[in-house]
């Protein structure tokens, strides 16, 4: 089974690019545009990573990440912060939320498709129902 | 030290600048050289014919020879000097008279360009904070960012060397360039309103500055339409000022505009209240008292003594200064007066009674201050807090504390009824970083002045 990404955001031509580049890598990529709904998307959909941007209509990406983390389940679930802000005070209020890589607007494709690929392993790799054959597949994956 | 003692000082310096020997002075203005030698040692008074003499040899003002340097201008350096950034640099705090007496020029120009200094310190402050939460100027850039952003992206897949399904081929080139045309229209909008808040502001003050500079430039009396005495008189100061060529300045920006127009509005309904005719019948019975001008006209005290310290410079019966701040305690409307320069930024000092007012809504506070300077100078304060406006019930509680001062030595008898002769003036300054009251308790901050040792 391919993995899954939930994607919040609300620009439609940054959705499709980034849909478009992870599905061709093998993810199936879902769609969340409202703030205010992400939380119960991340809840029902079980991605295996969610990519976050932080201006979104309903609620701001830092609040959708600092309730998410306050929730047990979601404690080790990789989130990507996707910002067209890169001052230090948002990088360290989103570190101090929990967040996992956080990025600037505008990205490289190759950085956002690796970075999302790095976060899945290691979240696979510190979970303990890895088989050593996935673990191993990842580790290949990543180099 | 006294005033007079003062005197023989400054002649003799003057002389010594000018070259000249005592005895030749002394014969130029008719004296004896042992009787200008004693003058010139403080053991002679001086005054009269005599003093207008030696200073038009001298070639200075009278003023300059009896009273020194112009306290403004003592307080303009003292601040400079207290303010003065750089560690490496010490300086002469206790030498500042001297200074300014000896290169009036150079002192001026130390204290406007302190002045100026810390006007452009504010400004850049201002725009920063500007940059930081201007509504139209985060959303315009984030608009520019996200379309850079979806077009790098669409432009990265379609210069991958991977094959690309035709439909999904024409999809991102149509997406970029919308894209493209979105980026275009954001980044005009973006260099326009950049356009604009440049000239807007073109001066480089806050809106707050830019409006004392406006009220000050009126004499503190902006023209009233209301009070037909009031308008004539205005009329004749414009005219006075069309004809010297100094017309009223224009405010420029919008926000020290709003200011100027509260003012206004606020200014008219005290004049509509007070009438120019009853405000001058009170102040030759009272003096400026804002109690007996309140108590006549049936005003509040607070626009009583608004109406007091704005009234037109020709017509006032005596100089009134006035200080007020909102419940934050910030100064939001300053007069000096000479010897009383309430400070431009920042607090003032914590003992004047507008901030005992602001602590006591509704109680009428009546206090005499002295200041520090040589020599200390004596006012009287009246001060008031009242509400701002008339929110209605369970509005937020707006306050407003006011202050008028005058010198004491131009208060009036009815003024000083019940108030003992021998009152203990309260000893305050205006900003403790240039104040030399050391052992003050109310104070904030180190002095950087040459501090006397006596609170």
């Amino acid at each position: 089974m391919g993995k899954r990404v939930l994607l919040i955001e609300d620009e439609p031509n940054i959705i499709e690019a980034i849909r478009f580049i992870l599905s061709r890598d093998g993810w199936s990529v879902e769609i969340q545009s409202d703030g205010a709904r992400a939380i119960d998307a991340v809840r029902t959909k079980h991605p295996d990573i969610v990519i976050l941007d932080v201006m979104l209509p309903g609620m701001s990406g830092f609040e959708i990440l600092r309730l998410l983390r306050q929730d047990p389940a979601h404690a080790d679930l990789p989130i990507l912060m996707l910002t067209a802000r890169g001052q230090k005070k948002d990088r360290d209020l989103a570190q101090s939320y929990g967040v996992s890589a956080f990025m600037t607007k505008p990205f490289s494709n190759a950085d956002m498709l690796e970075t999302v690929r790095s976060l899945v392993a290691q979240a696979h790799q510190t979970s303990k129902d890895v088989t050593p054959d996935e673990a191993a597949a990842e580790s290949i994956e990543n180099g | 030290m006294s005033r007079s003692t003062l005197t023989g000082s400054r002649i003799r310096e003057r002389r010594t600048l000018a070259g000249l020997k005592q005895a030749d002075l002394a014969r130029l203005v008719g004296i004896s050289a042992a009787y200008l030698n004693l003058i010139e040692h403080n053991k002679r008074k001086i005054g009269g014919k005599l003093l207008v003499d030696l200073a038009r040899i001298l070639q200075v003002e009278v003023g300059s020879l009896t009273q020194g340097v112009q306290s403004t201008l003592v307080e303009g350096l003292q601040n400079a000097g207290a303010e003065n950034g750089l560690t490496d640099v010490f300086v002469e705090t206790d030498r500042i008279e001297d200074f300014a007496n000896r290169f009036p020029g150079w002192a001026a120009l130390a204290s406007r360009q302190h002045e100026h200094i810390k006007a452009l310190e504010r400004r850049i402050e201002a725009l920063n904070d500007r940059l930081a939460h201007d509504p139209f100027l985060s959303e315009a850039l984030h608009e520019v960012l996200s379309t850079v952003t979806a077009i790098r992206s669409t432009a990265g897949i379609l210069n991958a060397d991977d094959d690309i399904d035709a439909e999904w081929q024409a999809r991102f080139h149509r997406n970029m360039y919308e894209d493209s045309q979105r980026l275009a229209t954001g980044t005009q909008d973006l260099v326009r309103y950049l356009d604009t808040i440049g000239k807007e502001n073109e001066t480089p003050d806050t809106p707050q500055t830019a409006f004392e500079a406006w009220l000050q430039q009126q004499d503190y009396a902006p023209a009233l339409q209301s009070d037909p005495n009031d308008a004539a008189i205005n009329e004749a100061q414009q005219n006075e000022r069309a004809q010297s060529g100094q017309p009223v300045l224009a405010l420029s920006s919008p926000a020290a505009r709003s200011l100027a127009d509260g003012w206004m509005t606020r200014a008219k309904q005290d004049a509509d209240q007070m009438p120019l005719s009853t405000v001058l019948d009170v102040l030759e019975q009272f003096g400026p008292d804002p109690a007996a001008l309140a108590k006549r006209t049936g005003a509040d005290i607070a626009a009583a003594m608004r109406r007091l310290a704005t009234l037109p410079p020709t017509q006032s019966g005596a100089d009134c200064g006035m200080v007020i701040c909102d419940g934050a305690g910030v100064i939001t409307f300053r007069k000096p007066l000479e010897g009383f320069t309430p400070p431009r930024f920042g607090g003032g000092c914590p003992l004047w009674p507008l901030y005992q007012a602001l602590v006591r809504p509704m109680t009428p506070v009546r206090r005499v201050v002295e200041l520090t300077g040589q020599p200390a100078r004596k006012y009287l304060a009246y001060a008031i807090c009242q509400p701002k406006a008339h929110l209605g019930f369970d509005a937020p509680e707006v306050l407003e504390a006011t202050m008028l001062f005058v010198a004491l030595d131009r208060a009036t008898g009815p003024m000083l009824q019940d108030l003992p002769q021998d009152v203990e003036a309260v000893k305050v300054g205006t900003n403790c970083r240039v104040c030399t009251r050391a052992a003050c308790p109310a104070r904030r901050e180190p002095s950087l002045m040459g501090t006397e040792n006596r609170a």
